[in-house]
């Protein structure tokens, strides 16, 4: 590259005879001379193509004092990167795991500070080194056309077509077709290889564990529950009792298990004085103003945490759809479309709640198989 | 200088020509790949220099740095569901099961020393590369740079955005903590929502019901092989492009559509994009060391019977969830097939149809403007009011998705009710992004008349001169050549001509419909634009104006027709 040779450091001579020349035209900068740059008027521009500006040399380009503290700089930056570095493995060692530091982890905090800085002064250093004392003449590169040329084109094309007509594919037909044909089906294998991802849906969405006489606990201590247990108002998140029951010391739910049958199962248990509840249906499926409902929102499952005593509007936190308890979980806002399901109760001879069934219809988020049995 | 440094390079060597240490690996190399003919041209590539075209670069480097924290990561990661009890050292969870992922993940952050710096420097840089990419794509998009020969690199650019999102989304959900479950059960909603193969696409991806013990092995496997792969690949495919095509630069002085001017990639761009390098990795490891993110421990093992008030999902899903917040209760059932449009539209379809319309986008464009050249000159947003309207249009529509994705926390925090919030932002998803429109058009328009009038008229001074008879007038200052070059150097556009409504032989022509379309489209496009001043213009502006007197040239009484609202003299 022939600009190379007009370079000598100093910055003060620049070429603007090689083919392609650098830093403009000092010497005539109204009238560019580079190759490639427009000088005429393009039609109906109003301003001609100045060409490059000449070059302002930096302080580092004239001052050896400059050029040689720009040197330090940047030298003590990468210096102190080093050290920062040697700090990291230090403190690695030295700190332990659980050290408090301003109310955060010390030792995470001091191998990030000093591994950020460290990095962080490699990278200034470097650009610092480009600005100051690296070659800041501008070059000029001319750019090509993105396509080839048009006789690569055709050559391309006359290959490809000769190639394809000495395989004869557009010609034996009964070849091609076959070929296309075992091509093809292989598709089939990959898509086949993967039934066994999952099983099918079956009834499994559509069915939860509880069923007639499956006592409705306190979520945390699996305590069984009795009306009393409830206050007027208050909401308690509730849990089948068979998920705390044990077998021979092995629980009957754990686990993954566990996991799929709590996304489906969870419920929330709500008393109200019986005036309040509006829908006279939903009433009857509770005990003395105790109502239970899925906890699972209908609209993309997540746990309906959100209870506001005054107005009886249970909320979803994930998109706040808001179902109203005193009306049958009936939807009053929000995303959701149906209403929260809502599980029959009952009292067992010792007055504990149980549950008279399952849910009359699949908890958790419509799919499309939903409203077919 | 000494003549010791022979290595430093081609000060020393180019009058010596002798390479020193360098020419025998050189020689062994070459024997063998023969790279020296692509080397000698690469080396000193040009490219251009302006601040904006570092956002790609911040992506780059955010994805490299994604590599290596993920690393260090998948040393101690154990994707596995099987549920153990917790034993570690965070005694909150002692004794409490959860699923192998998490506890490992807890191990990460109090065990390994460094984990938890790794974290997050792992997930700021996952938040940091989807930042960089999509500002990256709004500064391609307003300047233009999308357009012929670009548009093949404009198209693997948005399947590096989507893929980008679905990587995030796959690593947020591996730790199976409550939020990352929080966010699957979510997850696992929308895949219930495609028609009629919802039900399957869950159980097949899931392994049976929700949340099931196969999901996290699986979306581990996606998460730092399959998706990063098929990233590496794409991003080597828009790096190579990029080299071809090279870089697009602004207009301006010798900086045509036929060169391009800067700098060589070495030394100056090996220094300062390597430099830049360590400055995005320096500043993400500080992040990790100053700025929580993620603190897995804090909520506990995904239970799906719990939440946490106000969960909130990284930052690029957050306009996906404020969808489906803002999506009103549409769902139905045909034929016993339950369509529940409330979660497909806005979870499965919104990101169909923003995907699919920034992909025609360069391509709509050229039909309408029937422009078929290569252009490697940005353009001002300016100076493409239409395409900047469309672009702050679909700003706005994003950002109130956004924003109603923290309709919670925006209620909670300014007292609001949070209905209010959601039906304002219902009316306002239609009304807003148009209103975006007109405005952002017409401040172009107005910015394109100020431009045009500082050509004509240079730059106003604010010296306001009192002529002998009393009227006052501004003073402007001569643009120098090159500001006036910089500020006209672009393409004038042409309105394309209504066809005619017959042919030559006078019967109603039968295809122009389409022409019709295209020709109102142009006009819609470009026919407000103020175009750059003409040659003409000019001239008579320095001709008439005298703006470089003291004093308008006011003959007579007649031609002074009263001052303007600022108070000068009327006189066009």
């Amino acid at each position: 590259m022939s600009h190379d040779e007009h370079r000598t450091g100093e910055g003060a001579t620049e070429g603007g005879t090689g083919s392609h020349p650098v830093g403009g035209a000092a010497s005539v900068p109204a009238k560019p001379v580079h190759d490639g740059h427009r000088v005429e008027l393009r039609v109906g521009d109003p301003v001609a193509d100045p060409g490059l500006g000449t070059h302002e040399p930096r302080p580092t380009d004239i001052d050896p004092a400059a050029e040689k503290r720009a040197e330090r700089q940047i030298s003590l930056l990468f210096a102190i990167s080093a050290l920062l570095t040697l700090g990291f493995c230090v403190a690695y060692f030295a700190i332990p795991r659980d050290t408090e530091f301003a109310g955060t982890n010390a030792l995470n905090l001091t191998l990030g500070v000093t591994l950020g800085l460290a990095l962080l002064l490699i990278g200034i250093g470097a650009i610092q080194w480009a600005k100051t004392l690296m070659d800041d003449h501008e070059m000029v590169e001319m750019r090509h056309g993105s396509s080839s040329s048009a006789e690569d084109r055709a050559e391309a094309l006359a290959a490809f077509e000769q190639g394809a007509d000495e395989s004869g594919f557009g010609r034996r037909s009964m070849l091609r077709g076959t070929l296309l044909t075992s091509l093809g089906v292989l598709g089939l294998p990959a898509v086949v290889l993967l039934a066994d991802l999952g099983p099918l849906p079956g009834d499994d969405p559509r069915k939860t564990v509880w069923a007639k006489g499956v006592h409705v606990v306190n979520d945390v201590d699996g305590k069984k529950l009795r009306l009393d247990d409830i206050q007027f108002g208050q909401l308690v998140n509730g849990q089948p009792g068979v998920f705390f029951e044990t077998e021979d010391g092995e629980p009957l739910y754990e686990g993954t298990e566990l996991l799929n049958a709590k996304a489906k199962a969870s419920v929330v248990l709500v008393r109200m004085v019986p005036d309040e509840i509006v829908n006279a249906g939903s009433a009857a499926k509770g005990v003395e103003g105790v109502l239970c409902f899925s906890k699972i929102c209908p609209h993309l499952g997540c746990p309906i945490s959100l209870w506001e005593q005054q107005t009886k509007n249970l909320i979803c936190p994930c998109h706040q759809s808001t179902f109203d308890l005193a009306d049958g979980g009936s939807v009053v806002f929000g995303p959701a479309k149906r209403a929260v399901a809502q599980l029959e109760l009952g009292l067992d001879e010792e007055g504990y709640l149980i549950a008279m069934g399952d849910f009359p219809e699949p908890v958790g988020p419509s799919f499309p198989e939903f409203y077919q049995d | 200088m000494s003549t010791r440094i022979e290595t430093e390079g081609s000060s020393t060597a180019s009058t010596k020509r002798s390479y020193g240490p360098l020419a025998g690996p050189t020689r062994w190399i070459d024997d063998r790949i023969g790279l020296a003919g692509l080397a000698k041209k690469q080396m000193r590539k040009v490219f251009p220099e302006h601040w904006s075209f570092m956002l790609g670069e911040i992506a780059l480097y955010s994805f490299v740095v994604l590599l290596l924290s993920g690393v260090f990561l998948s040393l101690w990661f154990d994707p596995s569901m099987v549920e153990v009890e917790y034993q570690g050292a965070y005694a909150p969870w002692r004794g409490v099961h959860m699923s192998t992922a998490y506890a490992s993940s807890l191990d990460l952050s109090f065990e390994v020393r460094g984990g938890l710096l790794m974290r997050q420097i792992h997930h700021w840089a996952a938040t940091l590369f989807l930042a960089a990419m999509l500002v990256h794509m709004l500064r391609v998009f307003f300047t233009g740079a999308y357009r012929k020969p670009r548009e093949t690199n404009w198209l693997v650019g948005l399947a590096l955005l989507q893929l980008g999102i679905v990587e995030g989304f796959a690593g947020y959900s591996l730790p199976d903590d409550l939020l990352s479950g929080t966010g699957l059960r979510i997850a696992e909603g929308l895949m219930r929502s495609i028609p009629v193969v919802g039900t399957y696409i869950s159980f097949f991806v899931f392994g049976g019901e929700f949340p099931g013990s196969d999901f996290i092995p699986r979306i581990y496997v996606a998460h730092v092989l399959l998706i990063p792969g098929i990233l590496l690949g794409l991003i080597t495919f828009h790096m190579l492009l990029l080299v071809y095509n090279k870089h697009t630069q602004w207009p301006g002085p010798g900086r045509t559509n036929d060169n391009v001017v800067g700098y060589p990639l070495l030394p100056v761009y090996m220094a300062k994009a390597g430099g830049f390098f360590f400055v995005v990795f320096g500043v993400t490891a500080l992040m990790g060391a100053l700025f929580q993110i993620n603190p897995v421990w804090a909520f506990g093992p995904y239970d799906p019977s719990k939440v946490t008030a106000g969960s909130q999902p990284d930052w690029y899903m957050g306009w996906l969830d404020g969808a489906l917040r803002m999506m009103p209760a549409l769902e139905f059932t045909v034929f016993d097939w339950t369509f529940s449009l409330n979660v497909f539209l806005p979870g499965v379809a919104l990101m169909g149809l923003l995907f699919g319309v920034l992909a025609a986008y360069p391509f709509v464009e050229q039909w309408v403007t029937g422009d078929k050249r290569e252009h490697h000159l940005l353009q001002r947003p300016r100076n493409a009011p239409t395409r900047t309207a469309f672009g702050v249009a679909g700003i706005t529509a994003y950002g109130l998705l956004w924003i109603s994705g923290g309709n919670d926390i925006i209620a909670t925090t300014f007292g609001v009710d949070f209905y209010t919030i959601t039906r304002t932002l219902r009316i306002l998803i239609f009304v807003a992004p148009v209103l975006a429109f007109i405005v952002t058009k017409r401040i172009c328009i107005g910015l394109q008349r100020q431009s045009a009038e500082t050509v004509l008229h240079g730059r106003e001074s604010g010296i306001i001169m009192r002529s002998p008879d009393g009227a006052y007038s501004e003073r402007h200052v001569p643009l120098a050549p090159e500001a006036a070059y910089a500020l006209t150097a672009h393409d004038r556009p042409d309105v394309a001509a209504l066809p005619p409504a017959t042919d030559h032989n006078g019967v109603a022509a039968p295809h122009n419909r389409v022409q019709h379309a295209r020709a109102r489209l142009s006009r819609f496009w470009y026919a407000d634009d103020r175009q750059k001043p003409t040659a003409d213009e000019l001239e008579q502006a320095h001709a008439h104006g005298h703006d470089d007197e003291p004093a308008p040239e006011l003959d007579s009484a007649q031609e002074f027709q009263g001052v303007n609202e600022l108070g000068l003299p009327r006189r066009h």
